[in-house]
């Protein structure tokens, strides 16, 4: 291992049709340094991390490799220089094996040889403390196990340079802990880290030096330790974007919904399944479910909007039994959904925004006698987009023409306009920019105090704990017993997350 | 005993140019490739086939101008489907209609002629075997050669870096990609290969199975090959498996009818068809292994790097 510079790029420019995604950038990181690399969606993160992997070419300037001027021309040839990366969106294989996986990435004589293969990849899974099955389906893993794949396989390459795509958001906290432990020993040995975050504290906790962007430019470079997450948050976002909502405490009224022992059956072999979840939800609070990714906080949501029938159980809406009603009769009752997927589920993304307030608020007197209001319902959506602040030309505007944050805060804007009783809202403000997370927050929030309930579903730990007054998390389709979230810790929520929790307490459910 | 090796052996003739077909297909398709020019492209084998046998006199020139019109027209489907990523159903209808079209319009002038076609030789030794012996190993060269791509595909797919490659494609290509794998190149190679074989099934048809060239003489076997794949999970054995079970349902008509049995002919010719998919779905059933096996990105054109 060589000390001194490792990577440095030096302004790097690179144009989008109609988007200057990254405009003169320069960053350097030298060997066995952890360097954090910060800013919104769409400040030209993932932009850059593309061009460094040799995914895209960049228009201008010039990547310095160990001292020499270099063209990554393609990630094949990143990776003989030593560069590794772990997108975030992971790039295995589910159809094959863990060491089927690695040996697709190495040079053909290296990987001839299964059993040795096999060797090795335990052999670095237990140095670095990642322990890991070689024979093992990708598709069995877990997201945080699929995580270690990845990371081993760069370290199988002998990479001196590991990019990781915010790599925390799909873990729980003692995983996180456990990765950055990893990534500090990696480091000690001379491997240099990208660390690509929105998550400010561990960034401080982990990283020795930090890039900001900000609209494709650097923003700023700070040592994370030394300065405060507010000081780094306002390089992220500017000068004139709220950083942070303000919570009045909650005052909960009556008993609204109420589920017992409900049950959903997933007839997909890799699906999860609803086990014998237990929930009650009171007017004016909002009850968080943490958990990590693909857990059955999807089919939780599901079974409460219903669509999907459950096996077993009970679903009380105000003392009237919800279980056997179709979705639209539920939402008729009162209940109001927030899909992960904005473009999909949430809106019809060639759809208008005024077409798509038809599709979830017609019962606002938007269709008479079967027939459609237009002008009422350019009226609904442009009340919404008022109200909600929402970004965008006019009601005309297609779904899909909008930013991820705006197109939420429409969505979130409809459903709210309808006064739900029940709100369910998974990940509302995932993949967001931090100012469109605010205004989200404040209109949950302006909701709750209006006397709804809401459900909120989230992996961004921040979020929920700033946000609800009762915590659980769901691990395998089971919920935990939902605590206060004064009296919870983030270790307890964290093991709970893993599955920790005894299954006679699941049941019980803290009023 | 006589009867019943007898009907066995020509199960094994009816299923070979099925066997072929879709052992082509399943590779293609294993790249995400979904080529639904199966037809064309046999009618195009069988028919160059024939030309070639007829005008050159030799068997073997006659296989292998099949392979290369078969490689030919998949070639020019793989330029539209991977290349310029269209819509590979419509690339693939396109295909057999030109083909169907294009084999009538070359073979017009051929109709009638006839050739003396591939006729069985014995392999010493294997043939002495009772029953399997004349079954497997007194048949024409093409059943040998099917029955040696069977075994290629097989160890291919399950035991070889090439064989990793193609099914990392075919899952996700966007994540092969990123792996550094060359997305395009395997599937053109998958596309090949998979023209090559409905060339050579074509061939079979023309220069063995019934050596003389008619018009449409594939009879919706490309069609066949395709449900096959997919009702065979994308595993070879159950290709195999399910081509003989196509033969030997197409050949039973013949000897129920032998038997005295009074059917009508209509019914009887759909039987094949029928029974073959029948046993394929049930088979499918377990969704564990499909999903192991199934090529994720099937059908769905890939553009690199946006």
């Amino acid at each position: 291992m060589t000390a001194g510079l490792r990577l440095k790029l030096e302004n790097i420019v690179k144009e989008y049709p109609g988007c200057r995604a990254n405009d003169g950038i320069d960053l350097t990181v030298e060997a066995g340094e952890i360097h954090a690399l910060l800013g919104e969606n769409g400040a030209g993160k993932s932009t850059l991390m593309k061009v460094i992997y040799g995914v895209v070419q960049p228009d201008e300037g010039r990547v310095v490799w160990n001292g020499r001027p270099v063209t990554v021309d393609s990630p094949a040839r990143a990776r003989e220089l030593g560069i590794g990366m772990v997108f975030q969106h992971f790039s295995l294989f589910e159809t094959l094996t863990v060491a089927e996986n690695i040996a697709l990435g190495l040079p053909a004589d290296e990987a001839r040889d299964r059993r040795k293969l096999d060797q090795r990849i335990r052999e670095v899974s237990e140095r670095y403390g990642m322990v890991l099955d070689p024979r093992r389906y990708v598709s069995t893993l877990s997201v945080g196990e699929r995580q270690r794949v990845e990371i081993i396989r760069c370290l199988i390459q002998e990479t001196t340079l590991l990019i990781l795509d915010e790599p925390t958001s799909v873990l729980t906290p003692q995983e996180v802990a456990h990765l950055f432990t990893t990534l500090r020993k990696l480091a000690k040995e001379g491997c240099s880290i990208l660390f690509i975050s929105h998550k400010l504290e561990e960034v401080r906790s982990l990283c020795h030096n930090a890039t900001v962007l900000r609209q494709g430019r650097v923003s700023g470079d700070c040592r994370p330790a030394e300065v405060s997450a507010s000081d780094i948050a306002r390089l992220m976002v500017g000068d004139d974007t709220p950083i942070s909502t303000r919570v009045p405490a909650a005052k909960a009224g009556d008993l609204l919904l109420q589920v017992r022992n409900l049950c959903w059956k997933s007839s997909d072999p890799f699906g999860t399944s609803l086990k014998d979840v237990n929930l009650d939800l009171h007017q004016g609070e909002i009850v968080g479910i943490a958990g990590v990714a693909g857990n059955g906080q999807d089919e939780l949501l599901k079974a409460l909007s219903g669509e999907i029938p459950r096996t077993r159980g009970d679903m009380n809406l105000g003392g009237f039994s919800i279980s056997g009603l179709a979705p639209d009769r539920r939402r008729r009752l009162g209940i109001a959904v927030v899909p992960e997927e904005r473009l999909g589920r949430g809106a019809v993304p060639r759809m208008s925004l005024a077409e798509n307030a038809l599709l979830t608020a017609s019962g606002q007197g938007l269709v008479e006698r079967g027939l459609v209001r237009f002008s009422r319902v350019r009226e609904f959506s442009r009340e919404v987009i008022r109200r909600f602040d929402v970004r965008c030309n006019d009601e005309h505007s297609t779904a899909a023409s909008l930013s991820g944050g705006n197109l939420q805060k429409y969505i979130i804007g409809r459903e709210a306009l309808q006064n739900p009783r029940l709100l369910v809202a998974s990940h509302p403000t995932w993949g967001v920019d931090v100012g469109s997370a605010v205004a989200i927050h404040e209109a949950l929030v302006r909701l709750r105090d209006e006397g709804a309930s809401i459900l909120l579903i989230s992996e961004d730990l921040e979020e929920l704990f700033q946000l609800c007054s009762r915590i659980g998390a769901l691990c395998d389709g089971r919920l935990s017993t939902l605590a206060p979230a004064t009296e919870l810790t983030i270790e307890q929520l964290g093991q709970w997350m893993a599955g920790q929790f005894e299954h006679a307490e699941a049941s019980h459910v803290a009023a | 005993m006589e009867l019943l090796i007898n009907v066995l052996a020509a199960t094994v003739v009816a299923g070979t140019p099925l066997l072929l077909v879709a052992l082509g297909e399943l590779i293609c398709e294993r790249s995400g490739v979904l080529n639904l020019g199966q037809e064309g492209m046999m009618l195009m084998g069988a028919v160059a086939g024939f030309v070639a046998t007829l005008t050159s006199g030799s068997l073997v020139v006659g296989v292998a101008a099949a392979i290369v019109a078969g490689v030919a027209m998949s070639l020019l489907f793989a330029f539209m489907a991977v290349t310029l990523a269209a819509n590979q159903y419509a690339a693939g209808l396109s295909l057999t209609i030109f083909g169907i079209g294009l084999s009538a319009f070359v073979g017009a002038g051929f109709v009638g002629e006839s050739i003396d076609g591939f006729t069985r030789v014995a392999i010493p030794v294997l043939s002495d075997i009772p029953v399997i012996g004349r079954v497997l190993f007194d048949q024409d060269p093409l059943v040998y050669v099917s029955l040696l791509a069977f075994a290629g595909v097989a160890v291919f797919l399950r035991h070889t870096r090439g064989g990793l490659l193609l099914r990392a494609v075919g899952e996700d290509p966007e994540a092969a990609n990123a792996n550094g794998l060359r997305v395009l190149v395997v599937r053109y190679l998958a596309v090949a290969f998979g023209g090559g074989m409905a060339g050579l099934a074509g061939a079979y048809l023309s220069l063995a199975y019934t050596p003389m060239w008619t018009e449409n003489m594939t009879a919706g076997r490309g069609w066949i090959a395709l449900a096959l794949v997919v009702f065979a999970t994308w595993r070879p054995e159950r290709v195999l498996l399910g081509a003989y079970l196509f033969g030997a349902a197409s050949i039973l008509h013949l000897v129920l009818q032998g038997l005295g049995w009074n059917i009508s002919t209509e019914l009887l010719a759909m039987l094949p068809y029928v029974v073959t998919i029948l046993m394929l779905v049930l088979l499918s059933w377990n969704p564990v292994r499909t999903h192991l096996n199934t090529p994720l990105s099937l059908g769905q054109p890939y553009r690199p790097g946006r």
